[in-house]
């Protein structure tokens, strides 16, 4: 019995975590990349591995997603992740009008709390701001974006998957009768156009889903929300330092490496290409984020960008659930052999290539059952060692 | 007013079989965005056909290495303000002794294959960071936690390093720095991996790779360190105390 082929367009983290879970429930996969792994908004990412204590009070969907999936990655890939906690702080009064219903969420959500006198979250976190009246503690953390994606990606290459970067989708093959059985391509590193057949196409291009859709008539499932991050050149903090408050701009710094990382705001785009970085943008991430670390006004800037959210459903900007949607194509605008994946956010990619590998399997008629959340990932340099 | 410069951004351009030739845009930038945002707009504006390594535009991830006027840069935190001047031209290349896939972009399989056989450490504890900065007296509990590790596996090292480009089985800087980190103490099988032909001995001292380090490893003292922890592991050896 041959395998069934998927295409999956785009290796950002939707596209390599369901690379991953189909190659695992036997896929011949083939996933496809205009430029290296992870140059979208994946690569842009904050960084921050959420608890979910964020999204509890307003979105407990979001947030029960995250605290489930941020067990199940520091499990399966700790590699990537710097696993040292949160706080979620409060500055000022209106901040601890916050705390009653934020403690009430979390326990609703299963997010572990605990709760810290200001004196105790200094001595933990001796360069947050000294006017710190609460604190919480919360099981935030951090993670490389490149390399989170690149061990989804290694393990699928190590089962079988094949990816073809700088590989740019021109068009959708139809058997002329509206259904999708393929896609040209140009690779743009010999400048040769191609036609690649498959029993399925993943349309996992997040903020560029419409893109793809707009290819079978269909309009955009998604809205590009693009938001600034700035990094600067001191590690302050040990743990992902949080606003206790409603979200708002620039009221997350996270520790990498050496660094710390200011974000972000949240703005409607209708390009996702190239969304350029603006000085009122920078300055409210320098003003805010310097409410929680005041020392980050005597540090330098190590990284100015702009990142652009694949967000799905009604409203805009923040009140837009962060929660991602799979479309089977052939259920919503009878088009068979598309579906597309967007929405969601990093900590959830291995939530959301579940869902689309069972939509995949359903319309395929395999029955495999998903086994990522148990399948630990191999060495992320795996991508780069083995061959094509 | 944000400050405008003009300048030509002179591009290393080849696809497939073509042998390498540059390509000039002329461009409006702001003296204070980076070569790489100079690099995507000509992508996204100028022309689609480019192709180069990027993601996390920070100096986590190390995709972005480039030459940047004939020297390495991790080009997402290399101002344009720092490498030319208005009116001139920056000219931008591939990062040498690494095949160039196409245009800017270079396969970095053999030097993460090297990565990989020294066991480099992709996190560590945050108390075995050389320097921390700002220095800090860190709470004692903090020993447990863990922080990405310094090398970004970037290449910029691989690419300045004059060794390098004479023999490709070198194991070179980063790989050679990465095992300096780990310890022949920590894993033993380390010191037959360095102490050969193509490891530890093979630097010549040219400390090219500590100069266009972007994050703070000083691969070039970590070799001259970690040629102590040969000689040692060798003469622990001879006197039976390995």
């Amino acid at each position: 019995m041959t395998k069934p082929h998927a295409i999956i367009i785009g290796a950002g983290f939707t596209g390599v975590a369901t690379a991953h879970d189909l190659a695992l429930r036997g896929f011949d996969v083939t996933v496809v990349e205009r430029g290296d792994i992870c140059n979208g908004t994946s690569g842009r990412t904050h960084g921050l591995l959420h608890s979910g204590g964020r999204y509890a009070v307003k979105d407990k969907e979001s947030a029960i997603e995250c605290i489930d999936e941020n067990t199940i990655l520091r499990k399966i890939v700790p590699q990537v992740i710097e696993p040292n906690g949160g706080l979620f702080i409060a500055i000022e009064e209106g901040d601890l009008a916050y705390a009653e219903q934020f403690i009430e969420s979390c326990e609703e959500c299963h997010i572990q709390l605990d709760e810290l006198t200001p004196q105790q979250a200094l001595k933990l976190e001796p360069n947050i701001n000294p006017k710190v009246l609460s604190a919480f503690i919360i099981p935030d953390g951090t993670f490389d974006p490149l390399r989170l994606a690149l061990a989804f990606a290694g393990t699928a290459k190590h089962n079988g998957a094949k990816f073809r970067t700088y590989t740019e989708v021109q068009g959708l093959l139809t058997d002329g009768k509206g259904t999708v059985t393929g896609i040209k391509v140009l690779d743009r590193a010999s400048n040769k156009s191609q036609e690649l057949h498959a029993d399925v196409v993943v349309n996992a291009t997040g903020a560029w889903a419409g893109q793809i859709t707009g290819m079978a008539g269909l309009d955009a499932p998604v809205k590009p929300t693009p938001g600034i991050m700035v990094a600067y050149d001191q590690r302050f903090v040990q743990r992902a330092i949080n606003r206790l408050n409603v979200p708002g701009d620039g009221d997350i710094v996270l520790p990498q490496r050496r660094m710390v990382v200011v974000g972000t705001t949240s703005f409607d785009a209708e390009n996702p290409d190239y969304i350029p970085v603006t000085d009122e943008q920078i300055k409210i991430m320098l003003d805010r984020g310097s409410e929680l670390i005041p020392g980050i006004r005597n540090a330098k800037p190590r990284g100015i960008y702009m990142a652009t959210r694949p967000l799905v459903g009604g409203g805009s900007g923040r009140s837009i659930a962060r929660t991602f949607k799979c479309y089977d194509h052939k259920e919503t605008h009878g088009i068979d052999g598309l579906v597309t994946i967007t929405g969601g956010k990093a900590t959830t990619l291995r939530a959301m290539a579940e869902k689309t590998a069972d939509v995949v399997c359903a319309k395929l008629g395999v029955t495999t059952a998903c086994v990522t959340k148990e399948t630990p990932l191999l060495s992320y340099r795996q991508y780069y060692t083995i061959p094509n | 007013m944000t400050e405008k410069w003009n300048i030509t951004l002179r591009v290393s351009r080849q696809k497939d079989t073509e042998n390498q030739h540059f390509d000039d845009f002329k461009m409006e930038v702001n003296p204070d965005e980076y070569v790489l945002d100079a690099v995507e707009r000509v992508w996204a504006f100028m022309d689609r056909t480019l192709c180069y390594r990027h993601a996390c535009h920070h100096s986590t991830c190390g995709a972005c290495g480039m030459r940047v006027n004939g020297v390495e840069k991790l080009t997402c935190i290399t101002p344009i303000r720092a490498v030319t001047s208005n009116g001139a031209t920056l000219k931008v290349e591939p990062l040498r002794n690494f095949p160039v896939v196409s245009d800017l972009a270079v396969d970095m399989g053999a030097f993460y294959r090297k990565m990989e056989v020294v066991s480099a450490r992709a996190v560590l504890p945050i108390t075995e960071a050389e320097i921390e900065n700002p220095a800090t007296n860190w709470p004692q509990n903090d020993a447990q936690f863990l922080r990405l590790s310094d090398c970004l596996e970037c290449g910029l090292c691989i690419s300045a390093c004059p060794v390098a480009a004479t023999s490709p089985e070198y194991l070179g800087p980063a790989p050679l720095a990465a095992a300096q980190d780990v310890g022949i103490h920590r894993n033993p099988e380390l010191l037959g991996i360095v102490d050969c032909e193509d490891g530890v001995w093979r630097c010549h001292s040219a400390f090219e790779c500590t100069a266009v380090c972007p994050s703070f490893v000083d691969p070039a003292r970590r070799i001259m360190a970690l040629r102590t922890q040969v000689i040692g592991a060798k003469l622990g050896k001879l006197f039976g105390k390995a």
